[in-house]
């Protein structure tokens, strides 16, 4: 519009501007060429440790301790996860299991009570209910160092030392990272389907097990997962509570056999790998809800 | 008109007294559906949080009864216990400066994943992955990498002409190296960046440009308050973490020497001094103590970010 006005300058415009385009895409594909050799150099970074540890889990104890280091075993030793997972001293079959046991244990739990509380918390009204449930995100804040002590001692009175109660039973009581992804869930749910089902004359708890959890498996697939990696990850309580090796988890188990004298590198990390295996395996098969979980967690900072 | 007005109130009336029955049965029902985690908030929450500050007023070594010392454990803390400056300053540091640095790279990493249009699921997993390896195995991995003679670091840094430090083994370098680890574990909070970069409308940065702006404006304009919200969640929730360390530094420690925070207590996490009081030495009472010293610690540190963020943290539409 403005060079029909001026029409001494409507030339030198659209040419000014389109070497400024040139300019600016020939920029903008510097930029992206660099943005990618960055992440690929990032992401070589990251890779590496990774590739190390399997690299070293697979390797005949000769070609370890040798610089330049062998990329490569030669040969390729599997046998080292059967002799790593099968020490006589650390049992990690059992370990496994008892892994599995304390996760089955925790995820029913976890499932079961955080799913009762969401619902009260989205869908029932009553007095005091905005002050629990900041009371109840306010914990989230709170350090667990600060119960470690106490926490240890109840279960001590109680006799629970040494068994995997300690681990599992709080679980039992809601938890409020969990209690809260449902219950932004459960109040984007539409009505509907609820007033239906109570004109049927189906209870709270026939509506919330017939209609509600059917509908809500997206976010309970993502406190599943997130629970299960963090309960195979957990270390410090699993170390404080059991004290039989017979009852150790795997996390347990690989710090113990990191700790014993001449442990052999290659077995060591054997082990390690078999550790993380089978989180990775389970965020390949379900990366959505991983990321999903996590990106959830910052959108209400 | 009289006749009609007081028929409506006749018909409204039985009709109210259900509703308040409705709404006490609704809040019965309320309570009966939360009770799973007041009871557990009551149970493993406020009753133990009262026993430790009870303990920490005490000497108890879980044999015999506790016996009352009022401030003893407190003055112990403060005047008596190098242990108690060391730990503190071991965390501080590590707080200091890995928070910070972890916020940076995973900004820093989310930005680039933000502008890529290929593989971009690769790269993501790439970056993701080394964050759900078990605390414990990445300890014992990073061990070996900072193997100071067949380690992959020194070799590099070797080859390069530069002799490597002693890592682990040297109480200077233990420190950093645990730094360096903990940067490696970046990928949660790469995720809550690369989430909330995505949640900055486009429209933002058309207009800018429209206007001239160059790229680092635009970064500083606008990225930066846009995502400010999700910077202060990271931040305060990485705090809080890196306040609690514990595994790898334990892992570590205990391997190579059989002693907790060691070389020369370099890697003496608060965490670990409260363990090995607690649970080496059996100090019940003083152990109460410094986990509600670190309670403390935590909560200012959260309150004054929580303040401070009012001036720096930007909510787009004020209701969020």
């Amino acid at each position: 519009m403005a060079s029909d006005a001026r029409p001494a300058q409507a030339l030198p415009l659209p040419i000014r501007q389109a070497s400024q385009m040139r300019d600016k895409r020939a920029g903008n594909r510097l930029r992206k060429g660099l943005v990618y050799v960055l992440l690929t150099f990032f992401s070589g970074l990251f890779l590496f440790p990774l590739f190390w540890m399997i690299t070293t889990a697979l390797k005949p104890d000769s070609q370890i301790f040798v610089w330049p280091p062998v990329w490569v075993p030669n040969p390729v030793q599997w046998d080292n996860f059967r002799v790593a997972l099968t020490n006589p001293q650390l049992p990690f079959g059992r370990y496994f299991i008892n892994t599995l046991i304390i996760e089955a244990g925790i995820l029913s739990g976890r499932l079961i009570s955080c799913t009762l509380v969401a619902y009260g918390f989205a869908r029932l009204r009553a007095p005091g209910k905005s002050l629990l449930f900041t009371l109840m995100l306010a914990t989230l804040m709170l350090p667990s160092a600060a119960i470690l002590i106490p926490q240890y001692i109840l279960f001590n009175n109680i006799g629970w030392v040494g068994s995997f109660l300690p681990l599992i039973v709080p679980a039992w009581f809601g938890e409020a990272y969990a209690i809260f992804l449902i219950r932004q869930f459960f109040l984007a749910l539409p009505g509907e389907l609820e007033e239906a089902a109570r004109i049927d004359g189906a209870n709270r708890i026939q509506i919330l097990i017939r209609v509600i959890v059917p509908i809500s498996m997206p976010v309970l697939a993502v406190i599943t997962i997130l629970t299960f990696k963090d309960t195979w990850n957990e270390f410090l309580r699993p170390l404080l509570y059991l004290s039989k090796s017979s009852n150790y988890t795997v996390a347990v188990g690989v710090a113990y056999f990191n700790g014993q004298n001449d442990v052999k590198l290659n077995l060591l990390m054997a082990a390690s790998v078999a550790m993380l295996l089978p989180i990775v395996i389970l965020f390949m098969f379900a990366q959505r809800a991983f990321v999903e979980g996590i990106s959830l967690t910052g959108i209400k900072g | 008109m009289e006749n009609t007005k007081s028929s409506a109130t006749l018909v409204k009336q039985p009709a109210r007294k259900p509703i308040w029955r409705a709404r006490r049965l609704e809040a019965g029902a309320f309570y009966l559906f939360v009770a799973p985690w007041v009871i557990g908030f009551v149970l493993f929450t406020v009753i133990p949080m009262g026993i430790s500050l009870y303990l920490s007023f005490t000497r108890w070594n879980v044999l015999t009864a506790p016996q009352w010392i009022g401030l003893d454990n407190y003055t112990r803390m403060f005047t008596k216990d190098p242990d108690f400056y060391q730990s503190l300053k071991v965390t501080i540091i590590f707080t200091i400066v890995s928070v910070p640095l972890r916020l940076i790279v995973s900004l820093f990493l989310a930005i680039l994943l933000d502008q890529a249009t290929h593989a971009v699921g690769f790269f993501r997993t790439a970056f993701y992955i080394p964050s759900i390896v078990a605390s414990v195995a990445a300890a014992v991995l990073w061990q070996w990498i900072f193997n100071p003679r067949f380690g992959p670091i020194n070799g590099l840094l070797n080859s390069l002409g530069i002799d490597g430090p002693q890592w682990f083994n040297d109480p200077n370098y233990a420190l950093p190296a645990l730094i360096i680890m903990s940067v490696w574990g970046v990928g949660g909070e790469m995720l809550i960046f690369l989430a909330g970069l995505k949640g900055i409308s486009r429209s933002l940065y058309e207009a800018a440009e429209v206007d001239g702006a160059s790229r680092l404006t635009r970064f500083r304009k606008i990225t930066l308050p846009m995502l400010s919200p999700t910077i202060f969640f990271n931040l305060l929730l990485s705090m809080i973490g890196a306040f609690q360390t514990f595994d790898a530094a334990f892992v570590i420690s205990t391997a190579r020497s059989g002693q907790i925070g060691a070389p020369s207590k370099s890697t003496l996490f608060y965490l670990l001094h409260l363990y090995q009081e607690g649970f080496s030495f059996l100090n019940m009472g003083y152990a109460s103590a410094l986990a509600w010293v670190l309670f403390i610690i935590i909560l200012t540190v959260a309150v004054v970010i929580n303040r401070s963020s009012k001036s720096w943290v930007f909510y787009a539409d004020g209701a969020d």
